[in-house]
């Protein structure tokens, strides 16, 4: 077992070889995190600025891939092997603090009240009394892509600003054949994919609602709020004509890459892959304004954390090393590599990144965003695939279905936070 | 010490010795495993912390768990749908091709050739048949016709059996030549003998011909049940966007086991599920070996 994570230690060191060479005498610490090419890469680079600035400390690389991460951090640091410093999903915090796994943030070097003012809100959901567990170096958000070459056919001047504009847009923009299926959707639709965020943080707070209360730990859409952002929801397939269907073409991502959806609301991790698609022409705005104006958004991140495993010199260069990774520069290579948004407004909000084509409309959304401090995020998901699906497949009422969802969403919740 | 022992006594010692090397070899990755698990499903744990004593809760559990009994269900109509069809299906071409000599030997390789396929990748290429128009390829034939599309896959009525219909695909091959095997070893004088008397071929069929084939039915009903009580990656990669959905309409046991440990990180209710499944495996087989194996 020894032996074998070794030699995944040297398998993940790449660009770093050479530096690991020269400083054999300086401290070594092991960062862990999942293996996505960009997310490597920015990390090499970060890791190459931080070991010049810093030459008695050896940075370690280590990845793997997502479906076994959680396994093997959870076997590594208890052995006393494994990562100083580990990348986690905000989501599971919870668990790796119950577990012991991570340790606080030392408050003199990351004081809670500068970060509470020089982070985007939302981080503060890593933060227990006075001390931070952990700190992202990129969030993301929601936003709305729009297919130009479909808004031009349709004879649409811009993409919508508001949700009633969304639904004028999405008619304009669906096509139907002589057997009346639907060959082309307005919008795409699917609580598989992003839309549960968007109708949780977006459309019941635009309803006037609240998610949840106490913290996330108490169910609170059960209520008109929720029940008019779920009808808003069904009525895009279930209206007539209805503007989607949900499974279109699979999965609402493929069909927008395939250019047979008008708009597609998704995270700032999909920038990539529609980046490379030929013969897409797309832009991205903002999540649309309820009629009001009001707008809501989405947010979720990774977050580094140093782990019970590091102490002494080793603690010290981790903290030295989480200082460097949440840096003001250290998120602006995150940004530029990754394609991942800055997590402090002085480099999101700077006026080229802020009025940035691409990367614009969700740094801007981050500033009306919440963060979902999901239980079991799949199984909460899963939850609302089932609420639409009960209304779409076999006829429930919006009202039944959501207190059905509600309930079910309690009972998860209280079943995390009992034990 | 070795040198007093009787030949037979070095037998013992020399057969244990090799013996060794399987029993070691089961007990670490078959029956510690199996004991752990066991063990998991009395214990609460979120492969993160320690694991806490839970005494029978995981079982209670489940016994409450709406979706449990819905899997359960679905587990057995993938096992009851799908051993009669295949073993049927798989019975009649392996008859008629027994009794083919033109393109004997090609037939029987695209018979086979779904076996020897990846089960994802077929899996994969069926999703894709069964989408909705435009893509679809049923879908766009029915259209064609001008006949409204069919919800294969999102339709709680119609996705079990299309999520069956390539697994059984997948099996028949296998099947088919077991069968064929099964067949040739049936001594030709039993048919010369009836052709003597001038019975029917319906007669020589279920008097001669399937009597015989018992050992081999038994073979294939166990082997295959098992196959279908296991049934994951078919279900799975069909409807990776919802696993087991609509509304776990398609969702197998080992779906709800995979899902429970590795989504919800729940190991214990998954160890319990898993134990679950173990004595299904083990009563339906005793059940049928005991049923076909009797006269």
């Amino acid at each position: 077992m020894k032996s074998h994570l070794k030699g995944l230690v040297l398998a993940g060191l790449t660009s770093s070889a050479a530096l690991f060479a020269s400083a054999a005498n300086a401290v070594e610490i092991e960062y862990w995190q999942y293996f996505f090419d960009a997310r490597v890469d920015a990390m090499e680079t970060l890791i190459a600025n931080f070991e010049e600035a810093n030459p008695d400390i050896t940075v370690t690389m280590t990845h793997f891939p997502y479906a076994d991460y959680r396994t093997k951090v959870a076997a590594a640091i208890p052995a006393g092997e494994g990562p100083d410093v580990v990348q986690l999903f905000y989501g599971w915090l919870n668990d790796y603090v119950e577990a012991e796994l991570i340790q606080p943030l030392p408050a003199d070097t990351f004081p809670a009240d500068e970060i509470d003012a020089d982070f985007f809100p939302m981080v503060q959901a890593m933060k227990d009394g006075d001390a931070y567990w952990a700190l992202p170096t990129a969030v993301r958000s929601l936003a709305l892509f729009y297919n130009e070459r479909l808004m031009e056919e349709a004879g649409l001047d811009g993409p919508p600003e508001t949700l009633e504009e969304m639904m004028a847009a999405a008619a304009a923009m669906t096509k139907t054949d002589a057997a009346g299926n639907i060959t082309q959707v307005g919008i795409t639709a699917g609580m598989t994919a992003q839309d549960h965020h968007w109708w949780r943080e977006g459309l019941i707070r635009q309803n006037g609602g609240e998610p949840y209360t106490n913290d996330y730990r108490t169910v609170n859409y059960n209520d008109e709020a929720g029940l008019a952002a779920l009808e808003f929801y069904t009525n895009m397939f279930l209206g007539d004509p209805p503007v989607t269907a949900i499974g279109f073409m699979d999965e609402p991502q493929a069909a927008f890459k395939a250019g047979r959806a008008g708009m597609h609301i998704d995270g700032s991790f999909r920038i990539g892959s529609l980046a490379d698609q030929r013969g897409l022409n797309w832009g991205v705005t903002e999540l649309p304004a309820n009629a009001d104006g009001t707008r809501s958004n989405y947010s979720s991140y990774w977050v580094n954390a140093i782990t019970t495993k590091a102490e002494g010199e080793k603690y010290d260069a981790a903290v030295k090393f989480m200082e460097y990774i949440t840096s003001d520069e250290a998120m602006q290579i995150w940004l530029d590599v990754v394609g991942e948004l800055p997590a402090k407004p002085s480099v999101g909000m700077t006026e080229a990144n802020a009025s940035d084509e691409t990367f614009g409309p969700f740094i801007r959304g981050l500033e009306y965003a919440n963060t979902t401090k999901f239980a079991n995020e799949s199984g909460q998901r899963q939850l609302m695939v089932e609420m639409v699906e009960r209304i779409q497949l076999e006829g429930m009422s919006p009202a039944e279905s959501l207190a059905i969802a509600a309930e079910a969403e309690q009972a998860l919740l209280d079943n995390y936070y009992a034990e | 010490m070795y040198r007093n022992l009787t030949i037979r006594q070095k037998q013992i010692v020399w057969a244990w010795a090799f013996l060794a090397l399987p029993v070691l070899f089961y007990t670490v990755i078959r029956f510690y495993p199996t004991g752990n698990a066991i063990l998991i499903s009395f214990q609460d744990w979120n492969l993160l912390g320690s694991r806490t004593w839970a005494g029978l809760e995981n079982y209670e559990k489940l016994w409450n768990d709406p979706v449990f009994w819905k899997v359960f269900q679905n587990t057995f109509v993938y096992l009851l749908l799908g051993t009669p069809i295949s073993l049927v299906l798989s019975f009649v071409i392996a008859y008629h091709l027994d009794r083919l000599r033109f393109m004997h030997g090609f037939l029987r390789m695209l018979y086979f050739l779904p076996f020897m396929t990846s089960a994802v990748a077929m899996a994969w290429v069926w999703r894709w048949f069964y989408q909705d128009v435009p893509i679809g390829l049923f879908n766009n034939i029915l259209a064609g016709f001008g006949i409204p599309q069919i919800a294969f896959l999102q339709s709680t009525t119609n996705a079990l059996p299309a999520v069956l219909a390539p697994a059984v695909w997948a099996g028949l091959g296998f099947q088919v030549i077991i069968f064929m095997a099964g067949l040739r070893a049936i001594p030709t004088s039993y048919y010369e003998a009836a052709k003597i008397d001038g019975v029917g071929w319906f007669t020589v069929l279920t008097q001669i011909t399937i009597p015989l084939l018992r050992p081999t039915i038994v073979f294939i009903v166990v082997f295959s049940s098992i196959g279908f009580l296991r049934i994951f990656d078919h279900v799975f990669n069909m409807t990776t966007n919802n696993p087991g959905g609509p509304l776990n309409a398609t969702k197998p046991l080992v779906l709800m086991i995979y899902d429970t440990a590795f989504n919800g990180f729940d190991m214990g209710y998954a160890a319990a599920q898993t134990v679950v499944l173990f004595v299904i495996l083990l009563i339906v087989s005793l059940i049928q070996l005991r049923l076909l194996r009797s006269n």
